[in-house]
C-alpha cells in the first residue's frame, strides 16, 4: 500500500474538497464556510482583481433536472438589481459537474451581531426599515425569500442594508427547489421537493413550516415581524412547531420583555399573526406602520385608548402645544394685568 | 433500510453467504489493519509484537465476527464502532492475560510492518493527541492510499497515464508547499503545455475523488454515513 505522508494528506484534502477553478479566472483564497448544501470560498477574480464570494453547491446531491432550474432561477435572480440585495456576479460549472455562483464578497457583520451595537429604539427601527426595503423590492419582481433571519442580514460598515441567503428564494406561486446562494452559514433550512419545508424555525411562517405549497409573500412578513421581534428584544423568537402548522404554533399572549411599547409590539404581532390573511398584505404596508410609530402617527395596527391618544398627541406636538401654552399663559396674563 | 445494491463491504461482513462474507472481512481488513496496528501501539502502548498480535488476533477472532453482524448503522459510523470493539477486545485480552498466537493469515502485518513503524516515528510525541481523531486521520490515511493504489493500477497503460503521472508528481510528491513543482516545470517535465497540465491535473484528481468515494461506499455501513462521511472529508454530498 503507498504510504503517504501528512503533509501528503493535508494536501490531497485540500485540492480533493477545493474546487478546480482552473478553468475559470478565479482561484480560491481560503474557506469561509460550508454547510450541508455546499461551501464558499473568499476567491479572487484574476482579471477584475476583486475579492468574491464564490459558493460550490453540492449539486451532486441533487436530481439531473434540477441544476438547469437552479441556473434558471439564477439568472432571474442576477437580475433583481438593488443595493441591497447580493449580486450574483457570475454562474458555472466546475469539471466534476458542480454549480457554482460567484457573488459579491459583503464586508461587514451579520445582523445579529450587529443588533447589540443600536444605541436605541428609533435606530433600530431604521434599521429594520433599511431591511424591509429589498425584500419590498425582490416581492415586486415576484421573487419570496422565505428565509429571513438575523443571520441572512449583513450591515455593512455605513450602515448600508444587505439581504442575503436568496438560497431558498422562489418566484411567485411557481414550484421550485431551493436554490443555496448562501454566505456559509450553518444551515437549519431543507432542502426536498417542492412545497416541502424550507426556513429556519422561529423565523418560518406557520403555513411554510406546515409545508404549504402556495406561500406568497405574507410568509416573508411574518419573518420580518420575528426581526422585528428580535430587534426590540434581543431575543429569538419562540420556535413554533414545525410539522403542525397552524395548531403547533401556539398563540403568544403574554407581553415581551424589554420594555417594549405596546404599539411596536403590535407591529410585530400582527405581522406574525397565525393566519396570513391577518398579517399586513404587503412589505410596504408594515414598513409604513414602523414608519408612523417613528413620526409620532397612529400605528393601526395598535387600537389605543383615549388617553393613549393624547400622550400621543401630546408627544408629537410637544413642541407646538409647549408654544401654544406659553401664549395662552402670556395672553392670560396680559388680560389679568389690565384688568388689575 | 440499506439498498441491496450497495457495494458495501460491512453490509457484506454480515451476509449469511460465508464465502462472501470471508471476501468482505478480508477486504475490510486491508482497509483498517493499519489505524487498527497503529492505534493499539499508540492508545494501548503495545510493543510492536503485541500490537502486531492483538491487531491480527482481533480481526480473526471469531468474537470480533460476531460483534460485525451486531453493527447497526444508526447508531455510530462504522470506524467509530470498530474503535469501540477493538478496545473492549484488547481490555478483555489483557484481562485475561491470554495470547494466543494464532498464526498463519497474518502476512498482511508483517509485509509493511516496517513502514508502518516508520510513519509511527514520524509522528514524534504521542501524548498530547487526541485518540479520535488520530483514529480518524490514519483511518484517512489508509482510504487515500488504498485509492492511490486502485488508481494507480487503473491507469495503468491507459491514456490516463500521464495524468496520474502528473498528479504522482505534483500531489503525492513528499516536496512539501516550498518545494513543489510548478505548472511550468511539469510541462517541460512532460513536454506539454501548461494548459494540458491544469487539464491532467484536473482530470487525475476528479478521478482520485471518484475512486475515494467508491471506496468510502464500500467500508462504510450505511447511505447516510457515507453521505455524511463523504461531506466532512471531500465537501460533497454524493448522489
Amino acid at each position: 500500500m503507498t504510504s503517504l505522508s501528512d503533509e501528503t494528506i493535508d494536501h490531497l484534502l485540500q485540492v480533493s474538497t477545493l474546487p478546480d477553478l482552473a478553468a475559470t479566472k478565479y482561484e480560491v483564497l481560503e474557506t469561509l464556510g460550508s454547510g450541508g448544501m455546499g461551501t464558499v470560498f473568499l476567491a479572487r477574480d484574476r482579471e477584475l482583481q476583486r475579492e468574491v464570494a464564490l459558493k460550490v453547491v453540492a449539486s451532486m446531491a441533487m436530481g439531473p433536472g434540477t441544476i438547469d432550474r437552479l441556473s434558471s432561477e439564477a439568472r432571474i435572480l442576477a437580475h433583481l438589481e438593488h443595493p441591497g440585495i447580493v449580486p450574483i456576479h457570475d454562474l458555472g460549472r466546475l469539471p466534476d459537474g458542480r454549480l457554482f455562483y460567484v457573488m459579491k464578497r459583503v464586508k461587514g457583520s451579520r445582523l445579529d451581531e450587529h443588533a447589540r451595537q443600536l444605541e436605541s429604539t428609533a435606530d433600530a427601527l431604521r434599521l429594520f426599515e433599511r431591511i424591509c426595503e429589498p425584500v419590498a423590492f425582490a416581492h415586486a419582481g415576484g421573487v419570496i425569500h422565505r428565509d429571513l433571519k438575523p443571520e441572512n442580514v449583513m450591515v455593512g460598515p455605513f450602515g448600508e442594508v444587505l439581504v442575503m441567503d436568496w438560497g431558498v428564494a422562489r418566484f411567485g406561486l411557481q414550484s421550485a427547489d431551493s436554490i443555496e446562494l448562501d454566505s456559509g452559514q450553518p444551515e437549519i433550512s431543507r432542502q426536498t421537493a417542492a412545497g416541502a419545508i424550507l426556513g429556519t424555525p422561529g423565523y418560518m411562517a406557520p403555513e411554510q413550516a406546515g409545508g404549504a405549497a402556495d406561500l406568497d409573500e405574507r410568509a416573508d412578513i411574518y419573518a420580518l415581524g420575528a426581526i422585528l421581534r428580535f430587534l426590540l428584544t434581543g431575543e429569538a423568537p419562540p420556535i413554533a412547531g414545525e410539522a403542525g402548522g397552524h395548531r403547533a404554533h401556539p398563540p403568544d399572549t403574554r407581553r415581551w420583555s424589554g420594555g417594549i411599547p405596546r404599539p411596536l409590539e403590535a407591529i410585530c404581532r400582527k405581522a406574525m399573526a397565525i393566519r396570513p390573511d391577518n398579517r399586513y398584505s404587503s412589505v410596504p404596508e408594515m414598513s409604513a406602520e414602523v414608519a408612523r410609530f417613528l413620526t409620532g402617527g397612529r400605528v393601526l395596527a395598535y387600537p389605543e385608548s383615549v388617553l393613549e391618544r393624547a400622550r400621543r398627541f401630546t408627544a408629537r406636538h410637544r413642541t407646538a402645544i409647549v408654544l401654544i401654552a406659553v401664549y395662552l399663559a402670556v395672553r392670560l396674563s396680559l388680560i389679568l394685568w389690565r384688568r388689575s | 433500510m440499506f439498498p441491496a445494491t450497495r457495494h458495501s463491504l460491512v453490509v457484506q461482513a454480515r451476509s449469511s453467504d460465508l464465502q462472501v462474507r470471508k471476501r468482505a472481512y478480508a477486504a475490510l481488513t486491508a482497509v483498517y489493519w493499519k489505524p487498527v496496528y497503529k492505534y493499539l501501539r499508540v492508545r494501548w502502548r503495545s510493543s510492536v509484537e503485541d500490537a502486531q498480535d492483538l491487531a491480527q488476533s482481533f480481526f480473526l477472532a471469531d468474537s470480533t465476527q460476531r460483534m460485525m453482524t451486531k453493527y447497526e448503522a444508526s447508531r455510530a459510523r462504522f470506524r467509530t464502532f470498530l474503535r469501540t470493539c477493538l478496545d473492549g477486545f484488547v481490555a478483555n485480552e489483557r484481562k485475561a492475560a491470554v495470547r494466543i498466537k494464532r498464526g498463519g493469515g497474518a502476512q498482511f502485518l508483517s509485509l509493511e510492518l516496517q513502514e508502518v513503524e516508520s510513519e509511527l516515528q514520524r509522528r514524534g510525541s504521542r501524548d498530547e493527541l487526541d485518540l479520535e481523531q488520530y483514529f480518524h486521520r490514519e483511518w484517512v490515511r489508509s482510504l487515500f492510499a488504498l485509492a492511490v493504489d486502485e488508481f494507480r493500477s487503473q491507469v495503468r497503460g491507459s491514456g490516463k497515464a500521464v495524468a496520474f503521472a502528473i498528479f504522482e508528481r505534483y500531489d503525492l510528491g513528499e516536496h512539501g508547499e516550498a518545494q513543489r513543482p510548478t505548472y511550468a516545470e511539469l510541462g517541460q517535465q512532460f513536454g506539454i503545455p501548461v494548459s494540458q497540465v491544469t487539464n491532467h491535473l484536473a482530470l487525475a484528481r476528479r478521478l482520485f475523488r471518484e475512486i475515494v468515494l467508491e471506496k468510502l461506499e464500500e467500508i462504510t455501513g450505511s447511505e447516510q454515513e457515507f453521505r455524511d462521511e463523504a461531506r466532512d472529508l471531500l465537501g460533497i454530498v454524493p448522489r
